[in-house]
């Protein structure tokens, strides 16, 4: 068991740590949480400095350990998260550079990675949530396109992108995990309707997708007709994977703030609660451990990252609902007032245990392929 | 970066597997059960002949000259076991008490409100005047209560974290057993999603303090120690109960080994600075 870097990893931290010294007040003021289209313009203004540097594809590099070194440096200086980058680099972007043709990876990763394309995540449908293997959403062939009508919800981002990693059932009549192909489509295409939707936090960060007859040419299709299920299932390992990683640092660094605040608002006196702040930093020490014993298991095993993932996804989601739950005990009474720092977190963090697989679907996930308990009806 | 067990690593620990399933099977633990406060003097020389109390000691010093990563999974082998003695005590001494490394002196350790095994001990660290005996809830661990202690030492904290580690491991892996032989309702009880859920949880939690309590022993950071030690505890103690859950009404009998995991992370969760000692600790580090 190691946990040091290696000289080269050392020095591309040194590297790293010496440009974000450099760049970061440089940086224009973040955007409002509410306003799309700046969020869109500052995080591909920031994704184009990271190409300019020589860290674009930092997601995607082939050592696990460098992407680790990279989110610890960036969170612990404060830099720029994905943002609206987050579906390009994490899920779509990595899906076609294990899934798709060489075409196609020379078509969509170089923008993705010079940040001037925007992806959203066309996978759940009203009636497909968890459950994605009934979504309905059809795509019939008709020469080299495909006719897509059916409706997409939660769409994070779907306003500004460009482009939508999009599930439809091509062959209505296979079992329901055979029938699913993957596509990509364009977001200007006729026929595609976004309609915004507010979520409790009052922000209108997701949005439903309608798809009206909306023509997709076949080569925008990744992966094999009606193999869309197992193509998916390397982006969920992906998201279940790694792209909670850089939040991990971000958490202890919110938990150091609450020690903080607590000190200076006299709440630190009360054991109970001085105690709950330190069983978190207990939490989080092991889930950052966690995430770097799931990167050397992939690192070893040469791939995508495995089922440990929904693991990491489970612990984490719960963690960070209850970081948030104990930051409104330090706030006190300010914890109701949207203005305060930390709130607006503890609302969002209310769908951490639901998106990307609910808590329930990951117990069952560990249950059933972790620990090879027999499948439930 | 290579967080993962070495080959070496994982010889040592399928060893000390073997060596416990063959010195302390089933059998033997039952035997233990019904023999309270008898330590197995043979056991425990074997022990010292295979080098777990001197394990950490110098090769020049009739060691074996390996660290504290190591000592953890060999400590998590014990704790999987239910082995019972003062190991962690006697290990920590085997520098200092005579006889403590090849397992001849039985030592037992004042690092906490009790003191586990103090008749069957050869030699004492700590001052345990004014130790009063009390009926102990484990069988296999006898306690005496005394007036007070010094600060923990960090090795004991972890080794203890390893201790519960090992029965977190453990109870998962019975509850999965069981759950998949159990028939109810005419299905094996594996198939319910209540039990299903139950069961995940028991991983996760093991899991998660296996990270914690493996990076420890490399970081040998009082924080990281501190942290480890407090999802150990959280993971054996939840876990047994959560196993006898999945066990029912069979895992409530004195037969089921579940209620023996269970007890003996209770009582470990005493020993070497409790949960409240830990979460203030890291406190006090996050507030620095």
């Amino acid at each position: 068991m190691d946990l040091s870097c290696t000289p080269e990893e050392e020095e591309f931290r040194a590297r790293l740590r010496d440009w974000l010294g450099k760049v970061l007040p440089t940086l224009p003021a973040q955007p409002s949480p509410d306003d799309w289209p700046g969020r869109r313009a500052y995080d591909l203004g920031w994704q184009r400095m990271l190409y300019d540097a020589g860290y674009a594809d930092v997601h995607w590099d082939a050592s696990p350990t460098r992407r680790l070194i990279y989110l610890e440096e960036t969170e612990k200086a404060g830099a720029p998260y994905v943002g609206a980058n987050f579906v390009g680099l994490l899920h779509a972007g990595p899906t076609i550079a294990a899934e798709g043709s060489a075409e196609q990876r020379a078509r969509w990763l170089p923008p993705i990675l010079r940040g001037e394309q925007v992806w959203c995540q066309g996978f759940s449908e009203p009636d497909a949530g968890s459950d994605l293997a009934s979504l309905r959403t059809r795509a019939r062939r008709d020469g080299d396109v495909y006719v897509v009508t059916g409706s997409k919800i939660w769409t994070s981002h779907a306003e500004v992108a460009d482009w939508c990693e999009l599930l439809v059932r091509t062959d209505p009549d296979a079992p329901r995990h055979r029938g699913i192909t993957w596509l990509a489509l364009p977001m200007d295409a006729e026929g595609v309707t976004v309609r915004p939707l507010r979520t409790l936090a009052g922000s209108a960060e997701f949005a439903e997708v309608f798809l009206d007859e909306v023509r997709v040419p076949v080569a925008n299709r990744v992966g094999e007709e009606n193999d869309g299920w197992r193509v998916t299932m390397v982006t969920l390992s992906f998201e279940r994977g790694t792209a909670f990683v850089g939040e991990v640092v971000a958490c202890r660094r919110v938990l150091t703030g609450l020690a903080r605040t607590a000190r200076d608002n006299g709440r630190w006196d009360d054991p109970a609660l001085r105690r709950r702040l330190g069983r978190l930093d207990a939490e989080f020490r092991a889930l950052w451990r966690l995430t770097q014993w799931n990167v050397s298991a992939a690192e070893e095993s040469g791939g995508v990252p495995g089922v440990g993932g929904s693991v990491f996804k489970l612990r984490y989601s719960h963690a960070r609902q209850e970081l948030y739950d104990t930051a409104a005990e330090v706030l006190g009474p300010d914890c109701l007032d949207l203005d305060r720092p930390w709130v607006l977190d503890r609302l969002s963090s209310l769908s951490y245990t639901i998106a990307a697989g609910t808590s329930q679907i990951q117990r069952t996930i560990v249950a059933e392929r972790i620990l090879g308990l027999p499948r439930g009806r | 970066m290579r967080f993962r067990l070495t080959d070496d690593q994982k010889a040592l620990r399928a060893g000390m597997r073997e060596l416990l399933g063959r010195c302390f099977g089933r059998e033997a633990l039952r035997a233990a059960v019904d023999a309270p406060g008898r330590l197995d003097r043979a056991l425990w020389r074997t022990l010292g002949e295979a080098g777990f109390f001197a394990l950490r000691l110098p090769e020049a010093d009739g060691g074996v000259g390996l660290g504290l990563p190591e000592a953890v999974l060999v400590f998590e082998e014990a704790g999987r076991a239910l082995l019972p003695g003062p190991l962690v005590a006697t290990h920590l001494a085997a520098a200092s008490v005579p006889g403590a490394a090849r397992g001849e002196t039985v030592v037992a350790a004042v690092d906490g409100e009790l003191v586990e095994w103090l008749d069957a001990a050869g030699a004492v660290r700590g001052d345990a005047s004014g130790a009063v005996p009390l009926r102990s809830v484990d069988p296999l661990t006898p306690l005496h209560r005394v007036p007070a202690a010094g600060p923990p030492d960090p090795v004991a904290v972890l080794l203890t974290a390893a201790e519960q580690l090992g029965t977190a491991g453990r109870v998962c892996e019975l509850a999965v057993q069981h759950a998949r032989r159990r028939e109810q309702f005419g299905r094996p009880i594996g198939s319910f999603q209540a039990v299903q859920h139950l069961c995940a949880d028991l991983l996760v939690r093991a899991e998660t303090a296996r990270v914690a309590v493996y990076a420890a022993a490399v970081t040998a950071d009082p924080a990281d120690i501190a942290a480890a030690r407090l999802l150990a505890d959280e993971a054996a103690v939840q876990g047994a109960r959560d196993c006898l859950q999945v066990h029912g009404g069979m895992g409530f009998t004195w037969e089921a080994d579940v209620h023996l995991h269970l007890k003996r992370a209770w009582v470990r969760a005493r020993r070497a600075g409790g949960s409240t000692q830990g979460a203030e600790l890291l406190a006090a580090a996050l507030a620095d």
